[in-house]
C-alpha cells in the first residue's frame, strides 16, 4: 500500500467500481453495481430514505460487508485482502452507534493503539486531550467510564478514537442522527477541524438525514434511491 | 469380596420404584405420567441393547467389528454437539464431528497406546468405555464452545465492527469471543475435576469398586480418566472455536454475521 498522498487536489482516494450487493437468501438487490470516486479535499453527503442502501454502500466501500460484484480501489489500487487492515484505519468507518468497549474513556481512545497494524503509530494524550477539548469535554473526561456516557457522549469518544489514527478518509453513516443539538455541533466542530488540518489530503464521505447539515458540512450531495446512487 | 449378580427379577423390584414418581405426578396432577413411562421404557431398551450389543462384541473382539463400533460412536457425538446452541450456521455439523472426533481420538490413543498400554489396542473391553467417556465430555465442551463463540460475537457485534473499522484483523475482532468461548468449553471440566472425590464419585470408579476392585486401583484409573477427558475437552474446544471463527471470518477481514441463524 501507498504511503501518504502527494497533496495535489485532484487525486483519487477512494474509488468504487462497479460496486454492488446483493441478498442471496432474499434474491434482492441491496445496492446496485455502482461507481464512485471520492477525491482528496472532496466533502460528500449521502442522503437517502431510510433503507435506500445508504448504510450498506457505505459498509461496501469500508469493506466491512464482501461486495457481491465490482471492486474497491485505495489510491488507484484494488486493495488485497491482507491489506485491508491498513486500509480501514485509513479510510476510517463511524456507524450511527457507537461501540464502545469495557473501561474508561481514556481506554477506549487508546484502543485502536493495540492493535497490530497501528503499532508503529503512538497513542497522543495530549492530541487526545485537546480533541476532546474542542468537543467542549473537560479533561477529567478522560477518567469517566464508557458505561457512563450518554449516546452524544460515547459518539464523541468514537469519533474521536477515529481521528486520533489521522485518517486521511472519514465514512460516516449518521454519526448524529440520534444525538443531542450540542452533540451535533460537537461532532461537527471535531469533523471540520480534522479536515482543515490537511484540506488538500483528506476527504469524508457523510450519511445524513438533515439537509441542512449536508449543506454545512459538504461541497457536494449525492442521493441513494432504492439501491442506486443518482448522480 | 463377592460379586453379586443381578437377575431379571432384582431389576425388576428396581425398575418398580418409579411407580413412586408415577404416584407423585397422580397426586399433585403434574401429568407426567405418559413421559415417565416413556423414559422408563427407553431406560430398559437401550441399555439393554447396548448390553447385548456390548457383550457381542466382547466375544468377537476383532478390529474390523470394534472400528466401526467406535467410528459410529463417534459420528452420533460429533452429530449432538452440532444440535445444541441458540444459532446454528452452515459447516457447524461438520466442524463438530471433526473437533469431537479429533480430539477424542487422539487422546484416547495416548490412553491406549502410552498410559494403560493395552495389546490390542482395539481390547473392547479398554478402547469402549474409554473412548465413550472422552467422547460424552468432549461433545458437552464443543458444543458449549461453539454455542458461546458464536452467541457472545452476535451479540457483541457492533464492537467487532468497530475492531474491524479501526484496522484491526479478523482475529483481533473475535479474539474477546473465543476467550469466552475456550473458557465456556473447559470450564465443566475443570469444575467436575475440582469437586470429584468431595461431592461426587464418579460414576466409573463407582462401577469398578462394585464389581469388587479395589479402591485404590480404581482410584488410580479415574484419575486417568479425568486428565484425559480434560485434555480432549481442551483440545476439542480449541478445534471447534478454530473452526468456527473460520466459518464466520473472511480472509478478508470480515464479520460474515448473515451466516448466523436462530436455531427454530
Amino acid at each position: 500500500m501507498k504511503g501518504p498522498q502527494n497533496s495535489h487536489a485532484e487525486a483519487v482516494l477512494l474509488e468504487a467500481r462497479q460496486l454492488g450487493r446483493v441478498d442471496l437468501q432474499a434474491q434482492a438487490v441491496m445496492l446496485a453495481p455502482t461507481d464512485f470516486s471520492l477525491l482528496a479535499g472532496e466533502r460528500t453527503a449521502l442522503i437517502g430514505a431510510s433503507g435506500s442502501g445508504k448504510s450498506v454502500f457505505l459498509r461496501a466501500l469500508a469493506l466491512l460487508d464482501a461486495p457481491s460484484s465490482g471492486e474497491v480501489l485505495w489510491l488507484g489500487e484494488p486493495v488485497a485482502a491482507p491489506l485491508i487492515p491498513q486500509f480501514r484505519s485509513r479510510a476510517c468507518y463511524l456507524p450511527q452507534r457507537a461501540a464502545l468497549v469495557e473501561g474508561s474513556v481514556m481506554e477506549n481512545l487508546r484502543l485502536p493503539f493495540t492493535l497490530k497494524h497501528n503499532r508503529h503509530k503512538r497513542f497522543d494524550a495530549a492530541t487526545a486531550a485537546r480533541l476532546l477539548e474542542i468537543a467542549g469535554k473537560p479533561r477529567r473526561f478522560l477518567d469517566k467510564a464508557g458505561s457512563d456516557l450518554s449516546g452524544g457522549e460515547a459518539q464523541l469518544v468514537a469519533l474521536v478514537r477515529a481521528l486520533l489514527l489521522a485518517p486521511q478518509v472519514l465514512l460516516l453513516d449518521e454519526p448524529t442522527s440520534a444525538l443531542d443539538p450540542q452533540s451535533v455541533a460537537a461532532v461537527e466542530t471535531l469533523v471540520m477541524n480534522w479536515l482543515d488540518e490537511s484540506p488538500d489530503a483528506r476527504a469524508l464521505l457523510w450519511i445524513t438525514h438533515d439537509h441542512a447539515q449536508a449543506r454545512r458540512v459538504s461541497t457536494r450531495t449525492l442521493t441513494m434511491d432504492q439501491g442506486t446512487l443518482l448522480k | 469380596m463377592n460379586y453379586h449378580n443381578l437377575a431379571y427379577t432384582d431389576v425388576a423390584i428396581a425398575a418398580a420404584l418409579i411407580l413412586v414418581n408415577g404416584l407423585l405426578s397422580l397426586l399433585l396432577k403434574l401429568q407426567l405420567e405418559r413421559q415417565l413411562l416413556i423414559a422408563s421404557l427407553r431406560t430398559i431398551t437401550q441399555l439393554l441393547a447396548i448390553g447385548y450389543i456390548l457383550g457381542w462384541v466382547f466375544q468377537h473382539a476383532q478390529w474390523y467389528i470394534v472400528l466401526p463400533l467406535m467410528l459410529s460412536m463417534t459420528l452420533i457425538a460429533g452429530f449432538s454437539a452440532a444440535g445444541r446452541g441458540q444459532l446454528r450456521h452452515r459447516g457447524q455439523l461438520a466442524d463438530s464431528v471433526l473437533s469431537v472426533g479429533l480430539s477424542a481420538w487422539l487422546v484416547t490413543a495416548i490412553g491406549l497406546f502410552v498410559v494403560l498400554r493395552v495389546r490390542p489396542w482395539y481390547e473392547p473391553q479398554y478402547a469402549i468405555p474409554i473412548l465413550g467417556m472422552i467422547l460424552g465430555n468432549t461433545l458437552t465442551a464443543v458444543a458449549l464452545g461453539i454455542d458461546r463463540m458464536t452467541r457472545e460475537l452476535s451479540a457483541q457485534r457492533p464492537v467487532v465492527d468497530m475492531i474491524l473499522s479501526l484496522g484491526g484483523t479478523r482475529w483481533e475482532a473475535a479474539r474477546a469471543a473465543a476467550s469466552q468461548a475456550l473458557k465456556a468449553g473447559m470450564m465443566p471440566t475443570l469444575n467436575q475435576m475440582s469437586v470429584v472425590g468431595i461431592v461426587s464419585l464418579p460414576g466409573m470408579m463407582t462401577g469398578q469398586i462394585l464389581a469388587g476392585q479395589q479402591p485404590g486401583d480404581a482410584v488410580r484409573y479415574q484419575i486417568v480418566i479425568m486428565f484425559l477427558i480434560a485434555a480432549a475437552s481442551a483440545l476439542g474446544t480449541v478445534c471447534a472455536v478454530l473452526m468456527t471463527f473460520n466459518r464466520l471470518f473472511s480472509p478478508a477481514h470480515q464479520f460474515m454475521a448473515h451466516k448466523l441463524a436462530k436455531r427454530s
